[in-house]
């Protein structure tokens, strides 16, 4: 009898420090940094600190490459749990500076690739959570007014009609767009991939200097079309503009990520931020009208609201299967950036007005045949696609060091290199120019 | 006479410790929260990047970058049409609100300061749907005629939109220095027979010059070293833009962007200089403070429907982003129309449930920075235009160089310097909220202290001596003559530095450590990053404008006051 109750004594104080255990596994403060709006965040701050009663989350928004920065200047005394943002690379750049906590998350049913892309990071250190891929929106009002036509590629972009009413986001000042440029080369191949940059280049009415200005340019109406990620197209139509977007044949889907920082105040609330965000509800808060991105989760989609696509369905990569490569990106990062900056941002006029001239010699040269003036407008597409850097010599180890520092003595600077590139395109763009004139001229 | 002065004001310049103490003070503020950060982080464009070493090539990379060059000059050409511009607007306004009896002059000097006002982002996204190629001004010049103006697009667009931006800065010294205009100055002229246009062209102007001197080379600077307008029309050929993009996208160790930042603060100092040597050799001090500034006149019927019109005009321009930014806030969906779909109020409901800290913070964080501004700026104009300390000229112009310190240098330099203090309780120094405060102090003393400069050189010594051949010592002289006489401009430069640190952005936000220290402008760049949250970050906008309006008002009232009671004392 004694030993029976001291035995249920034990049992029930066993029980109660269990308990106790329980409750206290994630209490305090969460600081996550990240790119993603309010309307994206909010939901899950509310639902996480609802489900953790007596946790507050604290989220700081800053886009991508500030981000980035800022974590590196303040890792003497991080105070920052988790990083949540798009782009990849950044994350690639994050833990290749030693600056995420490896983790391996519990929840079950996420498969280990979307498409071709692994959706988390193979040694463990960023995780996706949700789905994204490129394509190309527009305002349908803006449409209809002008006449225009619905595109279904990225080459149609750079068709005559669609001239000064596309926008693009500069590559280097935003991380999903630099994908996108990144994929298209990829998939069509460093020249060919150019090529397509530059055409669209030609019929851009503005570069825009943040990823938002793009959507919120096609949102007032400002551009016709713009080149995006999807959830601004999908968020834009759930806060009721008038805008459609589409996927293009050539397109990647490339998760959207989470990682523990790297000697975070709170580990355990930062892991038990990530499970969350990777269960089911978590899963589920994604198709929010304000949020609308993919899940990772293919079971989640059985939720899905009118008009969202399973990835997990879609045939990704039309062109033969490419496997977007994130190493080669991340490697030539820069320079890419820096080319499609000195070729195409900032020599927009010229390149617009060579591409307008290119587009009436063409407009004439199918009224009426003529060889000469088309060897003459194929001369000047070529001048414009011509490349200062091939791709072999773009990972050569000279010009990416320019881009890092701690190169050789001799080498050339960045500042001399772009000023080399930014030459070499306005150059070609004259020369086109003048060869497209010449053929609109013959035609006369 | 002329020997009565020199022999005093020698004797007033006789260095006092009090002086020193002041300088050092001083001297140490801008150190420590402006030198020191931003030498940690230009030291980047004078080094090698592959060895470290010390080196200029960069600066000949600059020199043989056609991007920069371009670049460079766009930048001077927006700066000097934008004074142009904006003296366009400033001078009616400034004229006619100080020269005659106007009914309502309160109110067209407070509505001629809310263009500086204008939120980050927010100003220039209702710009667009107002005047963006196909705003509404464009759709309905379409629809109706069949034409576009592009109001927007390239440099011009950057020289519109700062003008209406920026052109408060020469309203408000310009109106500052036209009230301080002896009136027996005028009375003189016009016993000499002159009148009209020539008595304003031979007299007024030239004696108002030093507030326009001051709120000119302002608007040159501003629009020299401004980002965000540039950035939101997407111009990127311009000086400004291109150290921005440097730094925050090439990365932290190129040094081309550095040495834009270098060239940046260079050519601004160059353009203050020039601004001091248009004043040397001048006197436009006034002994007397007989009736507060100009004769106020009655306006005849013939002249009163011109100047009506031309300031409705006028305010109807500057005005129009936050005409657009009003409609955005009520808008259901805004998009290629002339007037939103349907309208809700919705948004504020959204902001003022969700986001309240950030209107208090910014009302502490602001009148905070505005009021060490002021004390600073009073102290330096002091020690400059009345002391022959060693040093004080070297306090004004580091304190101006400021201006043409980017933010997101500063905020960097920030980080870089104070992240490694660390507070009792464990918080890094850099990220405390003071720092927001001392960071926007410190970007917004230029204005505080040009317009004080400007008040104190209107003040004539020789009341001073006055006061102190009567026995009053050196602080009560100040406390009791110096500072009452510059109030019109310490207001003038309280005002300045409130409403634009009230929106200031890019060295906040590298420094914003937690949404509860968030200032609005904070709060509306996160707003204004998604499609659903456009109207709100409009209705953020509007409450900022609202607030910052509203002690506009207060401290025109204030000075009003004032200087009714001082004209009536006299």
């Amino acid at each position: 009898m004694r030993n029976k109750l001291l035995a249920a004594a034990l049992v029930s104080t066993l029980a109660l420090s269990a308990s106790i255990a329980i409750a206290q596994t994630p209490t305090g403060k969460l600081v996550i940094v990240t790119s993603f709006s309010k309307e994206v965040t909010d939901p899950y701050k509310k639902a996480f600190e609802k489900a953790n009663p007596g946790v507050t989350v604290e989220i700081q928004n800053r886009n991508t490459n500030a981000a980035v920065k800022y974590l590196e200047e303040t890792k003497s005394n991080n105070i920052t749990d988790l990083m949540w943002a798009s782009a990849p690379d950044a994350f690639e750049a994050l833990k290749q500076r030693e600056l995420l906590e490896k983790y391996k998350p519990r929840v079950t049913g996420i498969p280990e690739k979307i498409g071709d892309f692994p959706i988390n990071d193979p040694e463990g250190h960023f995780f996706g959570f949700a789905a994204s891929g490129y394509g190309i929106m527009w305002n349908t009002r803006y449409v209809q007014a002008n006449k225009l036509p619905e595109p279904k590629d990225w080459q149609d972009l750079a068709k005559a009609p669609y001239h000064n009413h596309v926008a693009i986001a500069a590559p280097s000042r935003s991380g999903t767009t630099h994908l996108t440029i990144e994929t298209i080369l990829q998939g069509e191949g460093w020249d060919q991939g150019w090529r397509i940059n530059k055409e669209i280049g030609g019929n851009l009415a503005q570069v825009t200097e943040r990823s938002f200005g793009v959507p919120d340019g096609v949102n007032s109406g400002q551009f016709g079309y713009g080149i995006v990620i999807d959830f601004f197209g999908f968020s834009a139509q759930g806060a009721g503009f008038p805008v459609k977007f589409v996927y293009p044949s050539v397109t990647t889907i490339v998760p959207a990520n989470i990682g523990i920082v790297k000697n975070a105040p709170n580990a355990p609330l930062a892991k038990a931020f990530i499970e969350f965000l990777l269960s089911p509800p978590g899963q589920e808060l994604l198709f929010e009208p304000t949020i609308r991105r993919l899940p990772v989760n293919p079971a989640t989609y059985a939720k899905a609201p009118e008009g969202m696509p399973n990835p997990f369905n879609f045939k990704w990569t039309g062109k033969g299967g490419f496997k977007f490569d994130t190493d080669l990106s991340e490697r030539r990062l820069g320079v890419v950036d820096a080319l499609y900056d000195q070729t195409i941002t900032f020599q927009l006029e010229p390149l617009k007005k060579a591409t307008k001239a290119i587009h009436d010699a063409e407009a004439k040269l199918a009224a009426k045949p003529n060889p000469a003036a088309a060897a003459l407008v194929k001369e000047a597409r070529d001048l414009i696609a011509k490349m200062p850097v091939g791709e072999q010599e773009a990972l050569s180890s000279d010009i990416v060091n320019a881009f890092k520092g701690g190169g050789k003595d001799k080498a050339p600077r960045q500042a001399q290199l772009e000023q080399q590139w930014a030459k070499f395109a306005a150059d070609n763009y004259a020369k086109a120019l003048a060869k497209a004139e010449e053929a609109a001229k013959a035609l006369n | 006479m002329a020997l009565f002065q020199i022999a005093m004001s020698s004797s007033s310049a006789r260095v006092r410790p009090g002086q020193i103490v002041a300088v050092a003070l001083i001297a140490a503020f801008l150190v420590f929260f402006l030198l020191v950060p931003v030498a940690t982080v230009i030291v980047t464009a004078f080094r090698d990047k592959a060895t470290g070493a010390f080196t200029l090539v960069n600066f000949l990379d600059f020199a043989r970058t056609d991007l920069f060059v371009r670049s460079f000059w766009n930048s001077v050409y927006v700066s000097s049409m934008s004074v142009v511009v904006a003296s366009v607007f400033a001078l009616p306004l400034a004229y006619y609100t100080t020269r005659f009896e106007f009914r309502g002059a309160a109110i067209v000097q407070t509505l001629g300061i809310i263009p500086l006002i204008m939120p980050p982002f927010a100003g220039a996204v209702a710009m667009q749907l107002l005047f963006g190629r196909n705003g509404s001004v464009n759709l309905l010049l379409d629809q109706y005629f069949g034409f576009k103006i592009p109001f927007m697009e390239g440099l011009n667009g950057v020289i519109f939109v700062q003008s209406i931006h920026y052109f408060p800065f020469i309203l408000i010294n310009l109106s500052a220095a036209l009230r301080n205009i002896d009136r027996s100055m005028e009375e003189s002229a016009q016993n000499l027979g002159s009148s009209g246009l020539r008595l304003f062209r031979r007299i007024v102007f030239p004696l108002a010059m030093p507030g326009y001197i001051a709120g000119a080379s302002l608007v040159f600077i501003k629009v020299f070293d401004d980002l965000a307008t540039p950035l939101l029309l997407n111009v990127n050929q311009m000086l400004a833009p291109q150290a921005y993009l440097r730094i925050t996208s090439v990365g932290i160790n190129d040094p081309m962007g550095y040495v834009i930042s270098v060239v940046l603060i260079v050519a601004s100092l160059a353009a203050m200089w020039l601004s001091v040597l248009a004043m040397r050799g001048k006197d436009y001090a006034t002994t007397q403070r007989g009736g507060g500034g100009l004769a106020k006149r009655e306006m005849r019927t013939g002249d009163a429907i011109p100047a009506y019109t031309m300031i409705a005009v006028i305010l109807a321009l500057v005005l129009a982003p936050h005409v657009g930014l009003f409609l955005m806030s009520v808008a259901t969906i805004w998009s290629f129309s002339p007037l939103p779909d349907g309208f809700t109020l919705k948004h504020y409901a959204t902001v003022i449930f969700d986001s309240g800290q950030y209107i208090w913070n910014t009302v502490l964080y602001a009148s905070l920075a505005a009021g060490i501004d002021i004390v600073i700026g009073v102290a330096i104009a002091y020690l400059v235009l009345r002391t022959k300390v060693i040093g004080a000229k070297w306090l004004d112009y580091t304190a101006m160089a400021a201006l043409a310190v980017p933010g997101v240098v500063l905020g960097i330099g920030f980080l870089r310097s104070y992240y490694g203090v660390i507070l009792p309780g464990g918080q890094s120094l850099a990220t405390y909220w003071v720092m927001i405060v001392i960071a926007l102090a410190v970007r917004r003393l230029p204005y505080a202290l040009r317009a004080c400069m400007a008040a104190l050189q209107q003040v004539s010594q020789s009341l001073e001596e006055a006061a102190e051949n009567l026995g009053a010592g050196k602080r009560r002289t100040i406390q009791r003559v110096v500072v009452p006489l510059m109030t019109g401009g310490i207001v003038a430069g309280f005002v300045t530095s409130f409403a634009t640190a009230a929106v200031e952005l890019s060295a906040t936000i590298m420094l914003v450590q937690s949404t509860a220290d968030a200032p609005l402008a904070y709060g509306l760049y996160v707003y204004m990053q998604s499609p659903a949250g456009r109207g709100a970050g409009a209705a953020l906008g509007m409450i900022a404008v609202l607030i910052v309006g509203i002690c506009t008002y207060l401290s025109h009232h204030i000075a009003e006051k004032d200087r009714a009671r001082k004209a009536g004392t006299a």
